[in-house]
């Protein structure tokens, strides 16, 4: 599909969009609806549409397999470790209030990290399963 | 009771009913999954459609709304959309390896060869 | 509805498309219904994310159903039994949209009402997700880190000396 001008062209700034809206909805989730995993479906969404337009070598290319599978885990251990967080300051496991002097902020500092972990694993499991989908078509640029 | 109070139940049972029977009767592979993923959207909504309030709005709290609708079984189904997605994954890459292994996706053809072997 | 054609239909090409136009249509059900987080979910990941791997493994299976062998009677018997006894058993549950039923009463007004001022959120399904209930979204993302873990054990091939681009 690369070879078609129109396609990539638009395909481009789509993307960028994509991206950009994955993070909007990421960080808006407080006040509108959204949260990790919105926002991650819609930035492994965005990979996998530059995929499929510029085949999957190039997209292996930008994110490639050591970095998704290292995001499937990291985004848990994030998440993990914001509970620790909360147990060696003070409260119980995944207490957020303990996290600053002021309990509200500290909900707000637990939600944003808690919610980045949650996005890290989603794109990342849902761009691997892709990757490995894709891959087994032929092994080559295939189209899915 | 009347019809109105109570049709969106039976919209969603449809929907659950229609799921099971593609799960059954049909011996695609495939299908089985699309009819299971149908399956899922109307438990989906089995949880939701009680939640909501007539004249109530999204629960996102601010001061121009009094009544909200019930975030609760929005927390739910959130998760279990998403576990859903995980599920569906898994079956999927389970149907490409049998067609691996067995060269065809169709139930029929795939007891056929356990049971010659 | 989009149902049935997916039941009749026998390409599977066209029925992961009503799927997808299926999920699409489940997606705006639930934003009427004042689900706002769940639509959007709902769309991200049924429309989008499950028909590309439907057709991801379309493309890697064959395209046609077959005929079913035997008629699908008892099936149909089956599935119209149980929906005829949920029906019954629907009888008994709450009119739609009361304010008195018994999901809008215990937890649910405490949520409401203290949840922004206690976590500064306004978002209350965020503020519930991540803060009231952080224990099922941990849980939650375990699952999906399972699910990847999974597939990849099913799916991964051996480097067989196929040179791989980047």
């Amino acid at each position: 599909m690369k070879d078609y001008l129109v396609l990539r062209v638009i395909a481009k700034m789509i993307i960028a969009f994509m991206l950009m809206f994955a993070l909007y909805v990421q960080f808006h989730a407080d006040f509108g609806p959204g949260g990790g995993f919105q926002a991650g479906v819609i930035a492994a969404a965005s990979i996998i549409f530059y995929a499929i337009i510029y085949g999957l070598p190039a997209a292996r290319r930008v994110v490639p397999d050591w970095l998704v599978e290292t995001m499937v885990a990291a985004g848990v251990m994030l998440f993990a470790l914001v509970g620790v967080a909360g147990m060696l300051l003070g409260g119980n496991y995944l207490d957020y209030f303990v996290l600053h002097s002021d309990p509200v902020e500290g909900q707000h500092r637990g939600i944003f990290w808690v919610e980045l972990g949650v996005l890290i694993t989603v794109s990342g499991v849902m761009l691997k399963i892709f990757y490995l989908f894709a891959g087994r078509a032929s092994g080559e640029d295939a189209e899915p | 009771m009347t019809f109105a109070s109570h049709y969106t139940y039976w919209v969603t049972i449809f929907l659950a009913i229609a799921g099971i029977y593609i799960v059954i009767a049909r011996g695609n592979l495939v299908k089985k999954l699309v009819g299971l993923a149908i399956f899922q959207t109307s438990v989906y909504l089995i949880y939701i459609a009680p939640g909501k309030l007539i004249g109530g709005t999204a629960p996102i709290v601010s001061p121009q709304f009094q009544v909200y609708s019930n975030p609760l079984p929005h927390v739910l189904i959130l998760t279990a959309i998403v576990v859903g997605v995980a599920t569906l994954a898994l079956g999927l890459a389970l149907v490409v390896r049998i067609k691996e292994a067995y060269g065809s996706i169709e139930e029929d053809e795939i007891l056929e060869q356990d049971r010659s072997t | 509805m989009a149902t049935l054609a997916i039941i009749a239909q026998r390409n599977l090409f066209s029925v992961v498309i009503l799927f997808g136009i299926y999920s699409f249509l489940m997606a705006t059900v639930l934003v009427a219904l004042d689900a706002v987080d769940v639509g959007m979910t709902e769309a991200a990941v049924g429309a989008g994310i499950s028909l590309v791997l439907f057709l991801g493994v379309l493309h890697l299976t064959t395209g046609e159903e077959m005929k079913p062998l035997h008629r699908p009677l008892l099936p149909l018997a089956v599935a119209l039994a149980t929906g005829i006894m949920l029906v019954y058993g629907t009888l008994g549950l709450p009119a739609f949209s009361d304010p008195n039923a018994p999901p809008h009463r215990h937890v649910v007004p405490r949520y409401i009402h203290d949840g922004p001022r206690e976590t500064g959120v306004p978002n209350v399904v965020t503020a519930v997700l991540a803060s009231y209930r952080g224990f099922d979204t941990l849980g939650e993302v375990v699952v999906v880190f399972t699910g990847g873990v999974g597939v990849i054990a099913l799916l991964r091939r051996g480097r067989r000396g196929k040179k791989e681009a980047g």
